[in-house]
Order: structure tokens, then C-alpha cells, then sequence
């Protein structure tokens, strides 16, 4: 079964250390949340798997295939393959919904005519299916600027699938929504995990989240692991370390 | 407040009333001695000015047009008359055109180049550090000589014609606003940008999809201004030989056709007017509206 494989993976920024030899394996089809305080190294974590950012040391590898070495295209494929969603969404504001959804195929597939806003028929009807599956096919023409937060969400969510991702990385995903458009996205979340079969890495800063939506949970604190579980066998204590639960 | 509270807080302010009045009469002196420095060294002085008031007056007397206020309506050979003063109305309208034109060509091309330099000397987006500096070491030398200069080898190398001021203009242009788009790019918040390196994108993708949404607006407000700016250029150029009404201007006031020169003047500033009006509206509307 194919998985992505974390070994002694190290990240210092000039004073922090904020990955501190981490090792984990998740295999595909898995849900997992990354729990912990702000500043835990989370967000830290994802920017390394995608390669955002370059590790110190240690390695990641996806099906035995080593990620930290990949240069060039072999690199863009790699980013392609493991999507992301942010919290503040990164959309392209001024544009409309569907040339933000087709613009998740400009690392799969880059030709020159998308820098005009030409996309092929197969990648428009592909970008409207994902729409339509999330309720926003009648806002395809609509400026992103102009949604609601959860609106704008899910149109990044139906950004990340134009990839064809084997993974979904989603960094802190709900944590400027209100409760009820929060439900709507990590519904859509699970739809793609449970349906689709994709890897999920999700950051949460809610542990309630956390527990009803993952099949395991791995807690972060200072750039370690401290947790890595079932979200049912986490104790309260360890819980209340992780969010600091007193100062809220 | 008592007494000698009052008194004390007068006394500090008053000593620093002193200090500040020392600091500006120093600040004056130095003024008047780098003044008259200055003013001996270029050889200004105050005599010539007011001997020159005179001519002056004199000179602008001289190109206003005889207009008679009965005859004002007549036809061409009728003197005192408009179409008399602006017997060259044809001629001029053409001249005219080929300036509006020399500034339109001039300032699209000079933005395409400063647009693909721009995101190269941009620090926050430049692909790498060296580009970075040396796009920008050439932006600074390209706006940093004045358009004449250019108009003036380009005269000489391509002989008298707008071709020439086209180039000129361009040149410049392309410095000044490579110049303040790359500050528009350095401000631009880069989440997109990250979103699209994320996908696997590349640099172009990311400046296509991350920046120029963003940022296009406030170019195209910047190219506006820089068209009108390229009008006055494109007539001054003609000078030099560079083309259009600026050439047909210079041509008469050497000839000494004076009420030639008033007509061309009254045309130049008619025209730079209207465009400084419209264009203001344009870029009002565009602000608003533009999705790219
Ligand atoms: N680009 C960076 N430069 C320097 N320090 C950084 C950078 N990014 C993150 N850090 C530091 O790394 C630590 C972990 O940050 P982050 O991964 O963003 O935490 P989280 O997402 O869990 O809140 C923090 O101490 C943060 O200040
Ligand atoms: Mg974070």
C-alpha cells in the first residue's frame, strides 16, 4: 500500500527549531489531523511535505520515492500530486470562480495558452463537475472576491482536485469560517477522503473537529511528536497540554 | 496650576523658542550663502531678468493673431479673421495626430518592456538575486536619461522623424514605469502566489495568476499617467527633429512666423488638456471594473 514515510525530518529557521526530528508514516486513505498550539510547527509540516520549504535534514518519501531530492518538473509533479488548501484560501480574488478552479491545473498540465485564459473543454467540464459536486456550479462565473468565506473554501477545495492530488494537505482549513460553513468544508473534506481514497493531512486548531472528523491524530508541541493515535485513546490531560486549554 | 509652576513651564518654553529661532536662522544663512554661490556660478543676476521682462512681453505681443472682432467668421483670405490665423489648420490637425500617435505607440511598448522587466527587479518575486540587480541597475539608466537624449542620437542614427522620438519615449518609459511596477509587485501580498507554486506552477504561472490580477489596476493607472505625461514629451521631442507638432513648432519659431506660433501653442495645450481629462475618467472606471 502505497504511503508517504517521514524519517528524522529537521527544520531550523535562524533561531527556531520548528520541526525537531519528526518520523511518521501515514498511509493512503488515511485521515489525519495535526493537532497542537499556534506556532507548534504545523503549518511547518505541511509547507515541508509539499516542498515549499526545504528541510535541514532527514527525509520524505511517497511510495518508497525520495521527495526531498526532486528538482525541476520532477518537483512541480510532486507539488501537484499532494494539493493544498489554506486557511485564508489564496484565491485569485479578482478572478472568476472557474478560472480559480482551472488554474489548479497549471502544474499538471502548464501550456502557454493558460496564460490567456485558454483552458481545454476536458479541464472546463472536469472544473464544473467539481463545482457542481460542491454546490457552487451556478456561482462559476461569479468573481471569487464576491463569495463567502465558505464559499471561497470550496472553491480552493475544488482547485486542489483539478490536480488530481494523491494527497490533500490542508493547513488550518476552517479556522476563519463561522460554525456552520466550518461543517460544510470539512464535510467535503471527508467526501474526498471517504470517496476518492485521497490521503488527508489536515491542520485543525479545534480538537472537536479534530475528533469527529479524523481517524488519527498526531499531536505536535515545540516541533515533536507527542501524541500519535486514535483520537479516542487521547487523554484529557495531553489534550489540555496540547491547546493549552487554561489560557483560552 | 500655581504661580511657579507657570513660570518655570514659560521659561523652558521661551529657552526653547531661542534654540529653535537660532536653528532657523542658521538654516536661513546657509540658504542664502549656497544661493549666491549657486547663483554666481551659473552667472544669474537679478538685472538681466527684469531687462529680459521686456522682450518677453514684447515676444508674446508679437505671436498673438491680429483677430479683428468683425471679421472673425471669414474665410481663409480674409485677415483678422480665425481660419486666417489657422490658415495651417489642416497641416497642424495631421501634426497633431502623428504626436498622439508617437505618444500611444510609445507608451504600450515602453509598458510591455517595463511589465516583463518589472517582475524580474521585483525583490520579493525576482527568480533570482543577480536579475534582480541588474534589471534594476538598467531601469535606472534607462529612466535616468532624459528623452531628448535619446531623441537626439536617434535623430542622428536614424535620421529626422517620429521613428526616432517613438524610440526615445519608449526608452524613457520603459524605465519610469519598470520603475514604480516593481514597487507595485514588492507590495503585493503573495498567497496566490504561494497557492500556485503549491500546485506545482511555475514562475510565469505565478506571475500571471499570483501578481498581475492584483496588481493590474493600479498599472494601468500608472501607464494613464504616463500617456499623459508622453504627450508633452512626444511634442517637446519634435525639437530635435524626433517628429510631429513639436518639429512644425520649432520650425516656425525659428522662421519667425509668429502667429503661427501662438496657433500651435493654443493647439498643444487644447489637446493636452482634453487627454489629461479623459484619461482621468478612464482610469477612474478602470480601477473598478477590471478583471484579467
Ligand atoms: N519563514 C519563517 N521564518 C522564521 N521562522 C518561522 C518561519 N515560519 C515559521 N517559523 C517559526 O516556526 C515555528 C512554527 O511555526 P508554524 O509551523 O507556522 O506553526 P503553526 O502552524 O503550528 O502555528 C514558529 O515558532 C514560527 O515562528
Ligand atoms: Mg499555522
Amino acid at each position: 500500500m502505497a504511503s508517504l514515510e517521514i524519517n528524522s525530518l529537521v527544520k531550523k529557521f535562524s533561531e527556531t527549531t520548528a520541526i525537531n526530528d519528526i518520523s511518521i508514516r501515514i498511509l493512503d486513505g488515511e485521515m489525519v489531523g495535526i493537532i497542537g498550539k499556534s506556532g507548534a510547527g504545523k503549518s511547518t509540516l505541511m509547507r515541508l511535505i509539499n516542498r515549499l520549504i526545504e528541510p535541514t535534514s532527514g527525509s520524505i518519501a511517497y511510495n518508497g520515492i525520495e521527495i526531498t531530492s526532486l528538482k525541476g518538473k520532477n518537483l512541480k509533479q510532486w507539488r501537484s500530486k499532494c494539493a493544498m488548501i489554506f486557511q485564508q484560501f489564496n484565491l485569485i480574488d479578482r478572478l472568476d470562480v472557474l478560472t480559480n478552479v482551472l488554474s489548479g491545473t497549471l502544474g499538471i498540465n502548464f501550456k502557454l495558452l493558460k496564460l490567456l485564459k485558454i483552458y481545454s473543454k476536458k479541464e472546463k467540464i472536469e472544473a464544473l463537475t467539481y463545482l457542481n459536486n460542491l454546490d457552487l456550479s451556478d456561482k462559476a462565473l461569479q468573481r471569487v472576491g464576491t463569495l463567502s468565506g465558505g464559499q471561497q473554501q470550496r472553491v480552493a477545495i475544488a482547485r486542489a482536485m483539478m490536480q488530481n492530488p494523491s494527497i490533500l494537505l490542508a493547513d488550518e482549513p476552517i479556522s476563519s469560517l463561522d460554525p456552520k460553513n466550518s461543517k460544510v468544508v470539512m464535510d467535503d473534506i471527508k467526501k474526498i477522503n471517504k470517496k476518492d481514497g485521497i490521503m488527508v493531512i489536515c491542520n485543525l486548531h479545534s480538537l472537536e473537529i479534530a475528533k469527529e472528523y479524523c481517524d488519527r491524530l498526531i499531536g505536535l508541541s515545540d516541533g515533536k511528536i507527542v501524541f500519535d493515535g486514535h483520537p479516542s485513546s487521547l487523554t484529557k490531560e495531553l489534550a489540555e497540554q496540547l491547546y493549552d486549554l487554561e489560557n483560552e | 496650576m500655581n504661580d511657579s509652576l507657570l513660570k518655570r513651564h514659560i521659561t523652558i518654553y521661551s529657552e526653547q523658542l531661542r534654540s529653535r529661532r537660532l536653528w532657523n536662522i542658521f538654516i536661513i544663512l546657509i540658504f542664502a550663502v549656497s544661493f549666491f554661490m549657486s547663483s554666481s556660478i551659473i552667472d544669474f543676476n537679478l538685472s538681466q531678468i527684469i531687462d529680459g521682462f521686456p522682450r518677453l512681453s514684447d515676444y508674446i505681443v508679437k505671436i498673438l493673431p491680429n483677430l479683428d472682432i468683425n471679421l472673425i467668421l471669414e474665410n481663409s483670405k480674409t485677415e483678422g479673421s480665425i481660419q486666417y490665423w489657422y490658415f495651417n489648420f489642416k497641416k497642424y490637425a495631421a501634426l497633431l495626430y502623428e504626436t498622439f500617435n508617437m505618444a500611444v505607440l510609445a507608451t504600450l511598448m515602453g509598458f510591455i518592456f517595463a511589465l516583463i522587466l518589472s517582475f524580474l527587479s521585483a525583490k520579493n518575486i525576482t527568480p533570482n538575486i543577480y536579475s534582480y540587480h541588474l534589471v534594476k541597475r538598467i531601469l535606472e539608466f534607462l529612466r535616468g536619461v532624459p528623452e531628448i537624449i535619446f531623441a537626439i542620437l536617434f535623430v542622428w542614427a536614424l535620421g529626422v522623424g517620429p521613428l526616432a522620438g517613438i524610440i526615445a519615449i519608449t526608452i524613457h518609459t520603459t524605465g519610469a514605469l519598470g520603475k514604480l511596477f516593481s514597487e507595485v509587485h514588492e507590495n503585493a501580498d503573495l498567497k496566490t502566489c504561494e497557492a500556485i507554486r503549491s500546485h506545482g506552477g511555475n514562475w510565469v504561472s505565478e506571475m500571471r495568476y499570483g501578481i498581475i490580477p492584483k496588481v493590474l489596476p493600479n498599472i494601468i493607472s500608472y501607464a494613464l499617467l504616463r500617456f499623459e505625461i508622453n504627450i508633452r514629451a512626444s511634442t517637446v521631442i519634435g525639437f530635435v527633429g524626433a517628429g510631429g507638432i513639436g518639429q512644425e513648432l520649432y520650425l516656425v519659431i525659428n522662421f519667425n512666423y509668429y502667429e503661427e506660433v501662438s496657433a500651435i501653442i493654443l493647439l498643444i495645450i487644447l489637446t493636452v488638456i482634453t487627454i489629461d481629462i479623459s484619461s482621468g475618467r478612464i482610469r477612474q472606471k478602470i480601477i473598478g471594473e477590471m478583471g484579467v
